[in-house]
Order: structure tokens, then sequence, then C-alpha cells
């Protein structure tokens, strides 16, 4: 009786506290999951201790004495763990960035083409869609490596493409490009991306004012491409390529050396995890453009817009607003689904750090701990950005 | 009277005590690990997806092979059959992990014995079953003939090896280019090196006379002369419970041993009435080996009868006569010109 007053009194006390109701259940979560990672935390604590295991994050600065085939920053073996760290995760960023800019393309084009009133195309998008989506990823993965690796020549008898590229069984070359006066043509470039803002802005506003209309994107490019051509010829820019070269290694095997590279575990990688996130961003295309009314369209055709503005000042706009979210989705699974790159040896942060760096340092606890960390930030970033977006496409009231 | 009783009663104390003493130095205590593999009645093995002639399963899911038939030693001691073993197949980067979340009890596969892994990460080794050394495969038609040729080629190797450590050791003494591709799965390895992804192949030789069987055309494909490292390959135990290593060490000790003083799975009853001891020790016939390890006086008899000596399981799973085709080199007994040197089970 005594204890159902406590409670009463309790429950009075916080009804008239609106602060304390709000934060009250929040500070109990936080303490509860405080409480339960720091109780995992310190039995693995005494069981490691227990196996004679040290514990730490000091091997992060230790060599780590295995060299890794691809690399953005330079690296060797003879290098700490931590750059290993580094090596692992920059590999990681670069395939979720082009994975994530060819599953866009790709998805918004099949999108669209599983919308066309042409049979043939909008047949030949659904099937796309149906086969990618439902064969699991890593047999994809698997396919498309193996396919590749039984396709590409060795590299003597290299497929050439314009005496640019080289493509065989050990990679894609290009030449490495040499510059002369690098730092004009960049500040050119970047010259140019400001004047082309400024246009824009005084553009908009005249077509507000006046109601006219110029053409934006002809003179856009127009700018992008002059200015720093003036820079080359003007300001002495220069750019040289140096040819990756044919070397003997023995009687059959052949390497080419110099230019840059991108390893055929790599080509794979972002070909898989693009067509199969592809097809998940074109049903989020077709169906954000099938939520747009049929009267909108009709609407905007009365008022005697083209095809092509009702396209880009209507529907677009609007059905970006439902297409974000769903596709932001997208891009956090094929970031999460790039871990897979162990699996065909690209030297991911998984293959690498929490590959060969955990098996070498035994830091399995540690090594999970950052690995996870990495991907939950990779994963807060990209959503970040994206809702950002979704807020610059949401509707303004005026 | 009282007096007599409470003397009677320390004499008695101190008895007690002396016996006590007397048999904890005979018998070990049984640690949790053989305890609970009673229990279930089976011992949990970890093994490798399949390097023949080592681990490996056929068709119907028997596994056999010399790091196999660690585990069924270790099986016939505790449980009294050699058979009643779990096999968990392990890449080389799970298995360490399998083996301190005790999903398996012993590793079995070729592991190889080194500093870090003993001191650092938890684990116990028992010993070393196979000597073996770190080798480099290429294709015959390459016209390599000796590491030497090897500047500038890409390497396909294993995840979480010492391969992947060696290898960076000899190009680097040597200052050579290299390219190391490096997988998880030892079956994309050999797809990978099959397909011409990478030049040379390269693991423990004995990884590489296994593993060539996969190949689509073995022939066409050579191991280079040279060996580049030591790899002592042996059974690997938690640390934490001295019983069970233990008792794996020596299971391992007694197939050497046992070929070293010419016992085999047929003769080894018969050896029983042998003059010599340390053979009748060896089959039980004498002295209390078991008690040491908690176990019965028939452990190591049950080891040679039920999986042989160290000499069967080599001949009936690498030797010469075997797609493997390894000859003893230096896993030969220490009295024929090899390493190999049994500590007395006594
Ligand atoms: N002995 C070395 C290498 C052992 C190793 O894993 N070798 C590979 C290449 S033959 C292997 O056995 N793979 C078989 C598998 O993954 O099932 C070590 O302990 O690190």
């Amino acid at each position: 009786m005594i204890f159902k007053n406590h409670i009463l009194r309790a429950n009075e006390f916080i009804a008239e506290r609106p602060k304390l109701q709000y934060y009250l259940p929040q500070a109990l979560t936080l303490f509860f999951i405080v409480f339960v990672i720091g109780y995992f935390s310190f039995n693995a604590g005494v069981n490691m201790e227990d196996q004679g295991m040290e514990t730490g994050f000091s091997f992060l600065g230790g060599e780590a004495q295995f060299d890794i085939q691809f690399h953005l920053i330079d690296y060797h073996g003879g290098m700490t763990y931590g750059r290993a760290y580094l090596v692992g995760l920059l590999n990681t960023i670069l395939v979720a960035v082009l994975g994530i800019f060819f599953a866009t393309i790709l998805g918004v084009t099949i999108g669209i083409a599983r919308l066309s009133t042409n049979f043939l195309v909008s047949r030949i998008a659904e099937w796309y869609v149906e086969m990618f989506r439902n064969i699991p990823l890593l047999l994809q993965l698997f396919f498309w490596y193996f396919a590749a690796l039984r396709a590409l020549p060795p590299p003597k008898e290299s497929y050439i493409f314009f005496d640019f590229a080289i493509l065989n069984i050990k990679g894609l070359y290009i030449p490495e490009f040499v510059w002369t006066n690098f730092n004009a043509f960049f500040y050119s470039i970047l010259v140019s991306i400001v004047i082309v803002v400024l246009f824009i802005i005084w553009a908009k506003k005249i077509q507000e004012r006046t109601g006219k209309q110029y053409r934006k994107f002809a003179i856009s490019s127009g700018i992008i491409i002059i200015i720093p051509f003036l820079s080359i010829i003007i300001g002495g820019v220069g750019l040289e390529f140096i040819h990756p070269e044919l070397k003997q290694i023995s009687e059959t095997i052949f390497n080419y050396e110099g230019g840059s590279k991108a390893i055929p575990e790599l080509l794979a990688l972002v070909v898989a995890l693009a067509m199969y996130t592809s097809t998940f961003i074109a049903e989020c295309v077709r169906a954000g453009i099938e939520g747009i009314t049929k009267g909108q369209k009709e609407a905007a055709a009365s008022i005697g817009l083209t095809p092509g503005q009702i396209l880009r000042l209507v529907i677009i706009p609007q059905a970006l607003r439902i297409i974000i979210p769903p596709t932001t989705n997208q891009y956090l699974n094929l970031t999460k689904n790039s871990s897979l790159a162990a699996a065909i040896a690209y030297p991911d942060i998984v293959l690498v750090f929490a590959g060969t760096a955990l098996m070498q340092t035994g830091r399995a606890i540690e090594i999970i701990s950052i690995t996870m960390l990495s991907y939950l930030t990779l994963s807060i970033t990209i959503s970040i950005l994206m809702n950002w977006y979704n807020k610059k496409m949401a509707i303004k009231e005026k | 009277m009282k007096k007599t009783l409470k003397h009677l009663f320390s004499l008695f104390a101190v008895f007690a005590l002396v016996f006590a003493i007397g048999t904890e130095a005979m018998a070990a205590k049984a640690g949790k690990t053989l305890k609970n593999t009673k229990k279930k009645g089976f011992v949990k093995c970890g093994v490798s997806q399949g390097v023949p002639g080592f681990s490996n399963a056929d068709a119907s899911g028997n596994w056999t092979g010399i790091d196999v038939d660690v585990c069924r030693a270790v099986a016939a001691a505790v449980l009294g059959d050699a058979g009643k073993v779990k096999f968990t197949p392990l890449s080389a980067k799970e298995r360490f992990t399998a083996l301190k979340s005790k999903e398996i009890d012993v590793l079995s596969r070729n592991t190889t014995w080194t500093l870090s892994r003993d001191g650092g990460i938890g684990l116990t080794f028992n010993g070393v079953n196979f000597y073996d050394g770190q080798g480099f495969m290429v294709t015959k038609a390459s016209g390599i003939t000796s590491v030497n040729g090897l500047n500038g080629v890409s390497a396909c190797v294993n995840i979480g090896t010492t391969t992947e450590l060696n290898m960076r050791d000899f190009f680097n003494s040597k200052g050579f280019k290299y390219e190391p591709v490096v997988f998880e799965q030892a079956d994309e390895v050999v797809a990978a090196y099959d397909s011409g992804r990478c030049d040379t192949y390269t693991t423990d030789k004995s990884g590489l006379a296994a593993q060539r069987t996969k190949l689509s055309d073995p022939t066409a494909h050579v191991v280079l002369p040279e060996t580049i490292s030591k790899e002592p390959l042996g059974p690997v135990t938690r640390e934490g419970d001295e019983n069970w290593s233990d008792i794996v060490r020596w299971s391992l000790n007694v197939m050497i041993e046992a070929e070293e003083l010419g016992i085999t799975s047929s003769n080894a009853d018969a050896m029983k009435t042998s003059e010599n001891p340390a053979i009748k020790r060896l089959v039980g016939a004498e002295g209390e080996t078991g008690a040491a390890l908690a176990l019965d006086q028939e452990w190591s008899l049950r080891i040679i009868k039920q999986v042989g000596n160290y000499g069967e399981s080599y001949e009936r799973n690498v030797g010469p006569d075997t797609p493997v085709g390894l000859s003893r080199g230096p896993n030969a007994q220490w009295i024929n010109g090899g390493i190999l040197y049994a500590n007395p089970t006594r």
C-alpha cells in the first residue's frame, strides 16, 4: 500500500515536470546501454586476461609486415598497422563511391526504361531488374570476377584502346598523367566553376524578373571548357603521358609496369555492386515517377511546356522527393555490401584490416570495433549528405 | 586416553596429507575440456577446408589425412574410439577465432608454430606433426627454374597465413617487385592461379603438393626447388587448460615414439610382452602413463591400435604411394636422419 503511494507520488512528481518526462527515459536508456557495453567489455577483458591475451590499441603503431596489392596512398609493409587500416578504408571508400556513381546512372536509366512506351525496351528493363535483383550478390561477384579472369587475355595479348588504355588479366592500365604548371590549370577550373555558379544565379534572377531565358547548360559548358583551355595555351600548362611498358619477366610471363592501374578485383566488384544495386534504384525511380499523378503532366502540358520541360521542371522535382529516401538506403546497402570484396581479393578494410591485420595481431575485439565504427561513420556520412539533399528538394512553402 | 586419540588423529591427518600429495603428483586432475569432451562423446576438431593428405573429406564425408589422424588419436585416447570426432572445416582466417570461441577444442590444420601465435594471442602449440617450408609454384611453360626468376610477378596467397609475411620478407630481401593477391578461401587461390591471374602460387610446400592435384592440368606446373621459410606445423589448443593441451601433445608424441620403437597398429598387442620397458610403457603394460593425463592405462595402446604410428599415418596419407607423393625428408625419425624426435613417454 505504502509502496503504491510512493509510485503515485513519483508519477505526480514526473508529470509536473515535462522536461524530466522527456529526458528521464532517454537517460535511463543511455545508462542501460552504457551498462551493457561496460559489462561485456569488462567480461571480455577478464576472459582475455585469463587466456594471456594483451588488449589495447597500441598495436596500431606496430610494423604491419605485410604488403597490399592496391593502395591509393603510399604504403609498404614497413609502415604501421594504422597506415594499413587507412589503405583499406580508402579502398572501401573508392569502391563505394564508384559503385554508387554507376549504380545511380544505371538505376535511373533502367527505371525510366521500365516506364517506356516501347514494349521491347520496358520488357528488357524488367528482365534486367528481375534477374540481377534475385541472384545473391556473392554469386554475381564470383561470376563477374571469374568470368572476367576467363575472358581477359594475358598481358602480352592485351586489348589496347586508342593507344591509351590497356586491358588484360592483371588489370586496366592507363598512362600516368604528368603535369607541368598544374596549379594554373587547377585554378582555371576553380575560377570557371565560380563563374558558372554566379552566372546561373544571375540568369535565374533575370528570368524571375523579366521571363527571359538563357541557354544555361550550353553557356556553362562553354565556360568550363574555354577557361581551362586558355590556361593551357597561355599559362604554359602541359600534360604528358607516361605510358605503361610491357616488361618480360620470363619466357611466358609479361607484365606492364608504370602508369596507373585498376586491378581486375576492383573492376569486378564495381560491376557487381553497381548492377545489383541499380535494380533496386530502378524500382525506386519507377515508383517515384509513377507516383506523380497524370493531372500534373496534363496541367503542365496545358500551359505550353515541352515534354522535356515537363520532365525537368514538373515531374523530376516532385519524383525526387519520393525517390531519395529509399535510394539513400540503397547507397547504404551498397557501402556495406562492398565488404564482400574480401571474397575476391580486393584489399578493402575487411580484407586488409579485419583480415590480415587481425590474424597477425590477434586483436579481434579492437579491430572488429574499429571496423564496425568505420562502416558506421561511412553510413552516417552518406545519410547526412542525402538528408541534406532531400531537404533541399523538399517542397518549400512560400 | 584423550591425548592418544588426539595424537592418533594428527597422525592420520598427516598420512592423509601425504597420500593426497602423493596421488596429486601421480594423477592429474581432469580439466574442463576433458570433462566436456567425455560428456559430449566426441572431440571437436578444426581442420582445413580440404588439403589432400593433410585434412580432406571424401564424397561421403569421411575425413582423412595426417592432421585428421592427430584428432583421431586424441579421440582414441580420451573416448576409446578414433571415430568419435566432429570435424569443422576452417579457412586460415577463421581458425584461431574458432578455437578461442570454443567452437573447436583442437586445431589440427597445417598451422605454423610461431612466437607471436604461441605467446600473444592465447594459443598453445603442442608439438610438430609435419616439418615444412614455404615454396613457389609456377607453370612449366614460364621457363622459371629458380626463385631468382620471380622479380615482378604477381603471387596468389591465402589470407591470415605465415605465407603472407614470409613472402614479403623474401621479395624484400631480394629487392624484387611483386604484387600480392590475397584470398580468404584456398579454392579461390587455386582458381585464380589456374586462370592466370597470378604468375605464382605460394604456400607451404606440402600445401603446394596437395593443392596442385586440384589444378586443371597438374602436370603443367612445377614447384621451384628453393624453400624460403621454416614451417613447423602442429596441433594447437587454447591457452588455459593445461590438462587438455597435455593430452593433445602426448597423443601426437605417442604416435611418433611408437614408430621409433617399431610398434604398429597390427603388432601393438603382441608388444605387451616385449623386454623393452619403453615399449611396454607405450602399450600400457608397465608404468602409469595415463594417470598423468587423467586418462586410463590403455590410452596410448588405443592410439596405436586404432590410428597407427606416425609412419603408418604418413604412408597412408601423404607418402610416395599417394597422389600427394611426399618422401619423408626431414619428417623421418631422428634415428633415420630426419628431425622427428619424440619425447620419452614415461
Ligand atoms: N602454415 C601456414 C599456412 C597454412 C594455410 O592455411 N595454407 C593454405 C594454403 S595450402 C591452406 O591450407 N588452405 C586450405 C584451406 O583454407 O582449407 C600458416 O599456418 O599460416
